[in-house]
């Protein structure tokens, strides 16, 4: 899987330059979330297609958490959603790629979002749809962790397993922080597995830098998706334990990184530990 | 009845039952619409739909804010869904839930707020909605519609469903006067005049258009002739005819079962100050929540009555008209 390892050394790069050339945005936050996208969307997991953004039977993925979206820009624009020149107007006047998903402006994004909670509602009624119209896409929720504080998240997942929703998975991008600390600190979320089995969740915990593990995840829920539609065994979740900043090891060590862009110097240094061209 | 019986109006059935019950025909001329439910189908009607097409109505349970995301997914995939709940639960529990899923993107949702207004009597102001012709109105591209009566709630959720685009109707818990014959001229988006005339216009939505009725009656009586509007499209307003109304009778009352900011006595006056201004005069339910009681008790109370509208059309009718011959 080399070839995927470059690819999200190469996505990691885009974040960097772009958003420090925005002056703000969500580094740390996208960064957590590369080897997920990349697994969906160069590992042969997500059925799309860059040249036909509304086909009606392509799986739809939903970044719930709005605020990592600079990774989802590069990776669609790399993937040939959009001209790659759009990731240097990010978050500027007339740009199409706003500071947070505006699913009206940019082809291939699934949902507006970034008032946090809302992502795993709006997939399901996704999911629903695909019943409703026999269709067989997989629907895909990727939710940061201290998201999961907001009451929709529950109230969605509740309902997901009560209509026995099988296509559709969430990811979760557990890296253990959001804005003002420490998932840990902030609210507690322990025990996150134990809380999404508690809601009829089927449930795998992944190292979410690993890209193999990513990868044989996904598909576990992507073909399970398949085969639980006839057990009637529900959704599935992927708890994806990650590093916010990863693998930049000074937004790593500091969760304040939260919502900041890095100066020129700070891009200059993380360019060079992820070893950037 | 609540209100129009001194004018002769004939009781019919309430909008939130002519709303379900459009809504089943309507799904069985349109496959892609579906509806959504927060536990509360029977309140809204839309049990009428569930019963109809079970296979297209979807019960959230107690969770607005799921059943708003829920909506805005189905929409984005084609589906047209109308979802119900009361109007205080489904706009003020679940406001950036409707901002985020439904404003924002422009999806083909559309919303019904029941128990809309103080009307709904006995249950008191924590299901009583009077913030929605506010919330609604401030969401960009959203169509509001408040009908009065059966006969304009049938054509206008018709006329809802075959526009494109996010929209928002309160309807009301008692039954109400009928103010149209069957199959009223009601249009989207078009103020109806009810009742001609020249030295006032009373400009109403939902229950109190039968009431401006019974004012235009009672002032009538004194020599008075009042012109009465029901603007059931709040947004986007008929300013046309509402300008032509202010030219033509120098005065307007506006009355609505709402708060006084932001509803529809705010959104005339904006459109009026901006086109033709005129001395206004607003019945609504003033900066308060109301209270317990029997609806007709509740709405003596605080100022929703004929008797209301018919002081503030003195308020603005100069002395001289007013004195006897
Ligand atoms: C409803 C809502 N409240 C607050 C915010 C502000 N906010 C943006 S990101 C963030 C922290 C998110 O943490 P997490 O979900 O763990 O995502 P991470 O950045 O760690 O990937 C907050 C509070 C928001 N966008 N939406
Ligand atoms: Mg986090």
């Amino acid at each position: 899987m080399a070839d995927l390892q470059s690819i999200a050394r190469r996505i990691r790069c885009d974040i960097v330059e772009m958003t420090t050339r925005a002056g703000s945005g969500h580094p740390s936050s996208s960064l957590s979330e590369v080897e997920v996208l990349v697994g969906l969307y160069y590992g042969g997991i997500l059925r799309h297609d860059p040249a036909r953004p509304d086909w009606p039977d392509r799986d739809r993925f939903v970044l719930s958490k709005g605020h990592g979206v600079p990774a989802l820009y590069a990776v669609l624009a790399d993937r040939g959603y959009f001209p790659r020149e759009w990731l240097t107007c990010l978050r500027m006047i007339d740009c199409p790629l706003e500071g947070h998903p505006n699913m009206r402006r940019v082809p291939g994004l699934e949902a507006s979002t970034g008032s946090l909670g809302q992502g795993l509602s709006i997939g399901l009624g996704i999911a629903l749809a695909a019943r409703l119209d026999g269709r067989d896409y997989h629907t895909w929720v990727m939710l940061g962790d201290g998201e999961c504080d907001e009451g929709q998240v529950w109230e969605a997942a509740m309902a997901a397993h009560h209509y026995r929703v099988d296509q559709l998975t969430v990811i979760v991008d557990r890296n253990g922080f959001q804005q003002t600390g420490a998932t840990a600190d902030v609210m507690n979320l322990d025990p996150l597995p134990a809380k999404w089995q508690a809601f009829g969740w089927q449930v795998r915990e992944i190292n979410g830098h690993d890209i193999d593990e990513v990868r044989s995840a996904l598909e576990w829920a992507r073909q399970e998706g398949t085969s639980r539609t006839l057990s009637g065994s529900g959704p599935s979740v992927i708890i994806s334990h990650t590093h916010k900043g990863y693998p930049v090891s000074f937004v790593m060590a500091d969760f304040s990184y939260h919502g900041k862009a890095l100066t020129e110097e700070e891009a200059r240094r993380a360019r060079e530990e992820l070893g950037c061209s | 009845m609540l209100v129009g019986e001194s004018i002769g109006l004939k009781e019919g059935k309430a909008t939130r039952v002519a709303f379900g019950e459009t809504l089943v025909e309507l799904g069985h001329e349109d496959p892609a619409l579906v509806v959504v439910d927060g536990d509360l189908n029977n309140s809204t009607r839309t049990d009428l739909f569930k019963k109809a097409h079970p296979d297209r109505f979807f019960n959230v349970g107690i969770a607005e804010s799921n059943l708003v995301g829920v909506a805005g997914g189905l929409a984005s995939c084609g589906k047209k869904p109308w979802i119900a709940s009361f109007a205080a639960f489904l706009l003020c529990n679940a406001f950036d839930q409707v901002r985020m899923s439904i404003a924002f993107p422009q999806m083909n949702v559309k919303l019904v707020g029941s128990h809309g207004g103080i009307s709904i009597g006995e249950d008191g102001p924590s299901q009583m909605g009077i913030e929605d012709f506010a919330l609604a109105s401030a969401l960009p591209g959203f169509t509001v519609v408040v009908p009065a009566d059966e006969p304009s709630t049938r054509a206008l959720v018709r006329q809802l469903h075959a526009h494109n685009g996010p929209g928002y109707m309160r309807t009301g818990r008692p039954n109400v006067p009928i103010v149209y014959a069957n199959d009223a001229p009601v249009r989207l988006g078009k103020a109806h005049e009810l009742r001609n005339g020249d030295d006032v216009t009373l400009v109403a939505c939902g229950l109190m258009v039968a009431a401006a009725l019974e004012a235009a009656a009672l002032l009538e009586r004194e020599g008075l002739s009042a012109r009465v509007l029901d603007v059931h499209t709040l947004k986007p307003l008929d300013e046309e005819t509402i300008e032509r109304a202010a030219r033509e009778t120098g005065r307007v009352v506006v009355a609505e079962e709402h708060l006084c900011y932001g509803g529809l006595g705010s959104i005339v006056a904006a459109a009026l100050a901006r086109r033709w201004p005129v001395p206004m005069r607003f019945v609504n339910l003033k900066d308060t929540y109301a209270e317990s009681g029997k609806p007709r008790d509740v709405l003596v109370k605080y100022g929703l009555t004929a008797e209301d509208i018919v002081a503030a059309a003195h308020q603005l009718i100069p002395k001289p008209i007013l004195s006897p011959a």
